[in-house]
């Protein structure tokens, strides 16, 4: 029996899992912080309210060993880079921004940010959700993959960087764009979706062919799809309660689906 | 295809013993033979043998020679057989050429330069047959320095694992073998009590079982990959490189993800699993360090991390980065570190020999006093259990096979692995073929070679008066080189035969 099973086997009870733990997470080393919330969890603490979180790593990443579907993390302030790397259930909302690599290799779970992110978000991702209020860096969303009923979603409000999607293999991102209208971005992004052989990117706004990726079709989105786009546009509206914004976003004539044109960008490369 | 190729290789059968029995037809993956019913004699099509040997195993009467095709363009030594049937077949498709296996180039062998000390009078030699020799081998990190308190030894105990031969099965991916091969390679480390890699592919979930003696990769695909994964193996490896093909990602094509491939690496079956040329999150020592303590989070601290490289110019102070950067063990693929599939120009061309990257970073991390820091695990050209103790000898804990291994499966090294239609069955997923390889046999194959080696290595212990892989480690004075030049020797931190 490894560690894994056999805390589970054995899980310390004796905190409610429904009250908020408050956890000052101020001059905190974040080997500290990672193992007193696992301690908590362990224990049966389910929800946990970080203050004062200044570039903390790994935020929700080792919570494998308890009942992690259940955990909720708050986080005030600047959470570290890898926050939810392999993060595998908990939902973590963020008040503030997020750094570098924000749910690199997820497996399952939500996080909510209030904010921007950083570079390489949902690096790797391969189930759950991640919302961004505002913009993220360059290079999200490579290699998402998915499998089964198991479909990443990111969605960005704002705009994305250079090399998004890039190898993308599965998964969906939705970019809204939000400040498209009136207030273009500070800079176009280019290579947008190169390699990609699977999943889909639903850009709201116009995107010129000099953008993308080589292995990259554009084309409107079926309504199918536009159910789906739909359903993330008010789940965003509502994690960032912009009610009122959602009327706006909804122009079906305002997005684009970018898809990619084979499952199998490179097969012709190779001599026999 | 119309082709302007001559055969690589000619079947010569002997028509007086061939009795028809269409083995050979059967065997055969790659089409060369088929039946003329009418007269009733076996035809061939010559231009597809790859000299993979199994008709001519197989054929009960002994009928078949395989052999080189005496035909040939003139002699040049320039503009050889391979270089002109190379630019043949680009000239003919346009594309990149793909190859199987190591690089088969005559590059030097150093360790066919290098030859081992033996004790004589002055410190007797010790019968391995009659005396304990110790091959226990812990991969981790070392401590600093040991300390007494209260009359106790006391030092920080770091995640290691401890293997019974410092002989473990290198990276190959289910995928790229086939699962029966993959799990006689599980049951063999298993049983020896050593190490098998799962390479980058994912782990099925029956052969979990044997999680204390499996690393587990993760690769710039991450594939298959959860939090399971990571705490179920005995050790988790991060592949930056392979000696074969460094700098480039890898690409299992859509046709070998089958069912059961689909659900182990987690992506839909048919379509092409491809590994990026980098880890994405990572682009410097600092991202490394980054990734490699997420994995220590994501496994409470309890296992050694490991980061594989393969061995490239500067790899000492790469390697020195990786230590610094937390790495357990460092892991380095040579020059001649096999692939089931590469461009050819690559495996050929790019990297250096192990034997001198090994010696370079082991004395790289020497001078920098961190050597303890991590273990030096390195592979790509072991070829047999002199390879082994000298790598040790110039720096190395363990060593990493993963040829060796497939040869004792059956494989002849025929280099075809890219194709998928490997007729020993072991780079392939066509269940006709996979069929070949039998798990128990496999396995016991597989133990017999760590056997075999290990009683070896101790033999070569004994020879030189030592009777622990330990004292051996590092040990460079065992060590003599012969036809180096200077240059080489320095590097290697070997002196001359004789001197
Ligand atoms: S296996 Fe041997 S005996 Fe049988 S058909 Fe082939 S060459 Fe003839
Ligand atoms: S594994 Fe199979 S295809 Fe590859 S070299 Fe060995 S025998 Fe040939």
């Amino acid at each position: 029996m490894n560690t894994a099973q056999a805390k589970k086997a054995n899980p310390r009870k004796g905190l409610s899992p429904r009250q908020w733990i408050k956890i000052d997470a101020s001059g905190m080393y974040y080997k500290d912080l990672n193992r007193q919330i696992r301690g908590l969890a362990e224990q049966g603490a389910r929800k946990f309210d970080l203050q004062n979180v200044y570039g903390q790593r790994y935020i929700g990443t080792n919570l494998w060993a308890t009942e992690r579907d259940k955990i909720r993390i708050r986080v005030h302030g600047t959470p570290g880079s890898d926050m939810g790397a392999f993060m595998d259930g908990p939902e973590i909302e963020v008040y503030g921004n997020a750094q570098d690599a924000t749910g690199n290799t997820m497996n399952c779970g939500k996080i909510v940010i209030h904010g921007s992110a950083g570079d390489v978000l949902g690096y790797g991702m391969r189930g759950g959700e991640i919302y961004i209020r505002g913009n993220v860096g360059y290079r999200v969303g490579i290699h998402m993959k998915e499998y089964d009923d198991k479909i990443p979603t990111i969605v960005v409000g704002g705009t994305v960087q250079d090399f998004f999607g890039e190898y993308m293999a599965g998964g969906r991102i939705i970019v809204l764009n939000k400040f498209f209208e009136g207030n273009p971005p500070v800079r176009q992004s280019y290579f947008i979706g190169t390699g990609m052989h699977g999943g889909n990117i639903y850009f709201r706004g116009d995107v010129n062919i000099e953008q993308i990726g080589a292995e990259v079709n554009v084309i409107e989105p079926t309504d199918a799809e536009w159910k789906i786009i739909e359903r993330y546009v008010h789940n965003y509206c509502k994690a960032f309660d912009l009610g009122e914004r959602k009327v706006k976003l909804l122009k079906r004539e305002k997005f684009w689906r970018l898809y990619p044109k084979s499952t199998r960008p490179y097969g012709m490369l190779y001599a026999y | 295809m119309l082709t302007a190729q001559l055969p690589e290789f000619n079947v010569d059968r002997d028509e007086d013993r061939c009795i028809q029995c269409r083995v050979c037809e059967r065997q055969c993956s790659f089409d060369v033979y088929g039946y003329d019913v009418q007269n009733n004699v076996m035809i061939h099509k010559e231009e597809n043998c790859v000299a993979c040997q199994r008709c001519a195993v197989l054929c009960p009467t002994n009928a078949l020679v395989i052999k080189e095709n005496a035909y040939t363009y003139k002699q040049n030594a320039n503009w050889t057989r391979e270089a002109i049937s190379d630019l043949k077949k680009q000239s003919e498709t346009g594309g990149v050429l793909l190859t199987g296996m190591g690089c088969d180039k005559p590059h030097k062998i150093y360790w066919d330069h290098i030859l081992i000390n033996a004790s004589q009078v002055t410190n007797p030699s010790i019968d391995p047959l009659r005396e304990p020799m110790e091959l226990r081998t812990h991969l981790g990190r070392k401590p600093d320095s040991l300390e007494v308190k209260d009359g106790k030894l006391s030092f920080p105990d770091y995640p290691k694992v401890e293997l019974s031969t410092p002989i473990m099965f290198g990276a190959m991916s289910y995928g790229a073998i086939s699962y029966n091969s993959f799990k006689s390679l599980a049951q063999a480390a298993h049983e020896y009590g050593t190490l098998f890699n799962t390479g980058e592919g994912g782990w099925p979930k029956e052969l979990r079982k044997y999680g204390s003696n499996t690393i587990v990769q993760c690769a710039s695909g991450r594939f298959g990959i959860d939090l399971e994964y990571f705490n179920d193996a005995a050790m988790v490896e991060i592949k930056i490189g392979q000696g074969a093909k460094p700098g480039i990602g890898g690409h299992l094509p859509g046709e070998k993800v089958s069912e059961h491939i689909s659900l182990t690496r987690m992506i839909p079956e048919g379509s092409d699993a491809i590994s990026p040329a980098p880890h994405h999150d990572i682009y410097s020592i600092e991202d490394l360090q980054m990734l490699i303590h997420a994995l220590k989070e994501a496994t409470d601290y309890q296992k050694p991390i490991s980061v594989k490289i393969s061995a490239v110019h500067n790899s000492p102070a790469i390697a020195s980065g990786m230590v610094r950067a937390g790495a357990d063990i460092i892991v380095v693929d040579g020059l001649r570190g096999g692939t089931g599939a590469a461009p050819k120009i690559l495996r050929d061309n790019v990297g250096i020999p192990i034997e001198l990257a090994l010696a370079a970073i082991d004395t790289r991390l020497r001078d920098e006093g961190i050597r303890n820091w991590a273990s030096l695990v390195v592979s790509g050209g072991i070829r047999n259990a002199g390879d082994i103790f000298k790598a040790i000898a110039l720096g190395a804990d363990a060593v990493y096979v993963g040829t060796p291994a497939l040869i004792a499966l059956g494989c002849t090294v025929c280099q075809k692995c890219y194709t998928g239609k490997c007729a020993w069955g072991i780079t392939t997923q066509d269940p006709y073929l996979t069929k070949r390889v039998n798990t128990e046999i496999g396995t016991q194959a597989l133990v017999n070679l760590l056997r075999a080696w290990s009683l070896e290595l101790k033999e070569l212990l004994g020879c030189g008066g030592i009777n622990s892989i330990e004292s051996v480690r590092g040990n460079r004075l065992q060590l003599r080189g012969i036809g180096l030049e200077s240059w080489e020797m320095e590097t290697l931190g070997i002196r001359g035969a004789g001197q």
